[in-house]
């Protein structure tokens, strides 16, 4: 793991330029610019079908972008299979956190370790993530599909960390938990990355996102409208107006 | 107030009886009249349905228990007495009044059972009035005359309800007996329908041990338990399960709770005991049992292959007979001199290795397409694909090479290293050589299941999207599975083709596919002990497409029976007869720890989210 924490490194690891995506002829992603340092917590703010999971499986690679490239530590992954990305340290954790549900939590973490074959190493992350989320260990032979929320994000995050991942993806970290959860959930956010670990998040919720995060940048239909460090786009009026809501002020 | 369980118009004038701790049983007429009535109707209906299906009258001929009881009798009275053991039937409600079983079961399973039976009497009352020859062509006229033991039509609709009341009695009766001797009562009743159906097996063993005297004694000259056997049998067997007491189950809770390197000692003992007992168990045997055997072990092989596509990677595959056809057809034409247009005559374990090179390229080639699709669409594909194999083989384009609707005969027996010739006329080689087989398939598939494969697989199987985001190759690991599946499926193939001595197109009918799907659901999908059990109850005993089982009787029946079976284990257990073990213990396991967990969870729970209160 990564301990390169204080600033940030020449080359990008994981990068987007000027990318654009298609579903059949619907132009999903347009001119997208990202870059993700190493050792940043950085996050992509959104709206419904602003284009955030799409943004997600191209760097992944279950989406080929139409043009533009996806960078990945200097190289040009375009035509690289999701395999490749994972075994050069791209994970994510989908969307609602997606446990094989009737497979029991070990299986579940094995998984995410697939592609690796250094079995000290694994066995070494599985005692890190028992560290991290002891209550995982307590449920290591029930069904994943019977635990509850907290303990499914606690799931989803370990068996993501088992694939020892350089830049983790998290698509929606917020989404369908209790707002107690949610708390919780982004503090081990705050906690891996502590731990040295870049983090990518999607997320809707502006407000939790921005608070934990350093640079952020906010995505409609498609197209990158703001690019900024956190604090800047929590005073932004319009980022205030439109995603933030009058509410929270 | 007594629960729900009982309806308000009969128990008012008892109703505060319930709250009394020891619960006893419930009045005789307190029951749960709308509920026994469906039963009833649904049994009454199901009679009729069995009765117009003309199996009575077909399997009349097959005796259980002389003089008393015929397999044909035997499907009728099997509804009134599970409709009357169904109707006793108490849900166990946390907080709710338990009853004990009595006098309220016994007469609830006599009316339902009446009311099953009842649909007999309707249906002779039916038969005698009216022509239903026109709608319904099964049944045969000596239905009318079975049904009223050869007397009027009034005594058959009154003896229908006595006898649906009196099987439907025993039914309630099983109820109150208590568990000990209820087990010994199954165990009588199964020692004496398994010496039935097994029958023809057990002379054959018989003769070949030359205990011809025992089986003499235990069967009637021309079929069926005799009567004074089948009280002894049932004495003995009863005594046995008393004095067995579930130690059977024990024994097997025990192999369970066993950890690591004594689990993995147990069972290989075990399974060293089973080897040893198929491999002396047929020297014993005459042609009848290892023709039974062998067609099994085909079966078992199809269905160990199919099992990798549907049950380990969870792929539909309706089309899995296409990869018997291929490799019929493929050792077929490299060994049989008769081949049309190409005939290397090649010995059978050469072309063997052509085979599997065949098989799995066809696999590739029917899979690249195929697994692309998912679900619905992807079933109805493999479908197709399982037709138009058929159908190639059969046409006038390729007969030049497969020989058409004429096929390829004269396929000799399958050569080993020029030692022993294996073919249809010797069943023993036969099973030998499938037993040598189903070693390879059943090691293979078992190891698979615990690979990094395997686990792929089981990734695939369980969220498609998700597995490719794990950094699995979903297209590849998809193909492997139909190649891995296409290649076992050809070796049943090649020892088909060696072992019947022909091929034809129409060996290989949609039929296939269905049949060797329902031994994979049937016997557990994804456990490889349960598909061999697939195996030897629906192949075994009731019979393959074309092959005769324990029951041969049945064979016309044979779909009908395979449908209500899968319906009955949708309902009762849809993880198959034995689910896959490493499954069924997390499960159990999941169970105890949530119970644990429920029990505790007030105090120490904080991330469930019950009582999330969220800092504003």
């Amino acid at each position: 793991m990564s301990t390169d924490q204080d600033g940030v490194a020449a080359t990008p690891l994981l990068e987007m330029r000027t990318v654009n995506a298609h579903y059949g002829a619907v132009h999903a992603l347009r001119d997208v610019d990202l870059s993700i340092y190493e050792g940043e917590l950085v996050c992509l703010l959104g709206g419904n079908a602003s284009g955030k999971s799409t943004t997600l499986k191209t760097l992944l690679g279950m989406l080929k972008p139409t043009s533009g490239e996806v960078v990945l530590d200097g190289e040009i992954v375009n035509d690289k299979p999701t395999s490749y990305r994972v075994a050069r340290g791209v994970t994510m954790v989908p969307e609602n956190r997606r446990l094989f549900k009737r497979l029991s939590v070990r299986e579940n973490l094995d998984l995410g370790a697939y592609l690796r074959s250094d079995t000290d190493g694994i066995a070494a992350d599985l005692e890190r993530i028992f560290e991290l989320f002891p209550r995982v260990k307590e449920r290591l032979n029930q069904k994943a599909g019977t635990l509850s929320g907290g303990e499914q994000q606690m799931v989803a995050m370990g068996r993501a960390l088992m694939a020892k991942p350089r830049v983790l993806l998290m698509d929606e970290p917020s989404m369908g938990l209790a707002p107690a959860l949610v708390q919780q959930n982004f503090e081990f956010i705050q906690q891996i990355h502590e731990a040295g670990l870049t983090v990518f998040m999607v997320e809707q919720n502006a407000n939790m996102a921005l608070s934990i995060a350093d640079r952020g940048w906010v995505l409609q239909t498609g197209r990158v409208v703001l690019d900024d460090t956190a604090e800047n786009l929590l005073a932004h009026p319009d980022l205030r107006a439109s995603y933030l809501g009058q509410a929270d002020t | 107030m007594t629960g729900v369980l009982l309806p308000p118009p009969e128990t008012g004038a008892m109703g505060g009886r319930a709250e009394t701790p020891p619960a006893p049983s419930r009045a005789v007429l307190a029951q749960d009249w709308r509920r026994l009535v469906r039963l009833g109707a649904v049994g009454a209906f199901a009679q009729v349905f069995i009765a117009l299906s003309n199996m009575p009258v077909r399997l009349d001929e097959r005796v259980v228990v002389k003089p008393v009881l015929s397999l044909g009798y035997l499907t009728l009275l099997v509804v009134p007495f599970a409709a009357g053991y169904r109707v006793g039937h108490q849900i166990k409600r946390e907080g709710m009044p338990v009853y004990a079983a009595g006098a309220h079961e016994v007469a609830g399973g006599a009316a339902c059972g009446a009311l099953a039976g009842g649909g007999l009497s309707l249906l002779a009352v039916l038969l005698a009035n009216f022509d239903l020859r026109e709608p319904l062509v099964n049944w045969s006229p000596m239905l009318a005359e079975l049904l009223a033991f050869g007397n009027a039509t009034w005594f058959a609709v009154v003896v229908w309800l006595l006898i649906g009341a009196a099987i439907g009695a025993v039914g309630g009766i099983l109820r109150t007996l208590g568990p000990r001797t209820r087990r010994a009562a199954v165990t009588m009743a199964l020692a004496v329908a398994g010496a039935a159906v097994m029958e023809p097996l057990v002379v054959d063993l018989a003769e070949g041990m030359r205990l011809e005297a025992l089986t003499d004694r235990l069967y009637a000259r021309r079929g069926g338990v005799n009567w004074t056997s089948a009280l002894g049998l049932a004495a003995g067997s009863g005594v046995l399960a008393v004095l067995g007491r579930g130690r059977i189950r024990q024994a097997r809770a025990h192999i369970a709770s066993l950890e690591g390197a004594k689990r993995n000692r147990a069972n290989s003992g075990l399974i060293v005991l089973t080897g040893a007992a198929l491999i002396i168990l047929p020297l014993f045997a005459g042609k009848l049992t290892n023709e039974l055997l062998a067609n099994v072990g085909l079966f078992v092989l199809l269905a160990l292959g199919l099992n990798v596509v549907v049950g380990l990677a969870g792929i539909l595959d309706l089309g899995y007979v296409a990869f018997f056809a291929v490799g019929s057809y493929s050792a077929a034409v490299l060994t049989a001199a008769t081949s049309p247009r190409i005939n290397p005559e090649l010995p059978w374990l050469v072309a063997l290795i052509a085979v599997v090179i065949i098989t799995g390229l066809v696999g590739l080639f029917i899979g690249a397409p195929v697994i692309r699709m998912r679900g619905d669409y992807l079933a109805i594909v493999t479908l197709g694909f399982g037709e138009i194999i058929r159908l190639l083989f059969l046409s006038d384009w390729l007969s030049g090479w497969f020989g058409g609707s004429q096929g390829i005969t004269k396929i000799p027996g399958a050569g080993i290293f020029g030692l022993t010739s294996v073919a249809g006329t010797d069943p023993r080689r036969v099973f030998y050589l499938v037993l040598a087989f189903c070693a390879i398939a059943i090691y293979v598939s078992w190891r698979l299941e615990r690979s990094r494969l395997g686990r792929a697989w089981t990734a695939v199987r369980e969220d498609e999207t998700v597995a490719e985001a794990m950094g699995i190759n979903t297209v590849n690991v998809k193909l492997l599975a139909f190649v891995v599946g296409a290649i076992l499926g050809s070796f049943s193939g090649a020892i088909f083709s060696a072992k019947v001595g022909s091929v034809f197109p129409n060996s290989f009918l949609i039929l296939v596919s269905i049949v060797i799907l329902v031994v994979v659901i049937f016997g557990g999908m994804g456990s490889i002990v349960g598909v061999i059990a697939g195996s030897a109850v629906l192949i075994g005993v009731l019979g393959g497409p074309k092959q005769p089982g324990l029951l041969a009787e049945f064979s016309e029946f044979k779909l009908l029976i395979y449908g209500a079976l899968l319906i009955w284990m949708m309902l009762a257990r849809p993880e198959g007869l034995i689910p896959s073990v490493r499954r069924s213990r997390e499960l159990h396991q999941e169970e105890m720890a949530q119970d644990a967990w429920l029990r505790g969870q007030v105090e120490d729970d904080d991330g469930s989210g019950a009582q999330a209160a969220p800092t504003p």
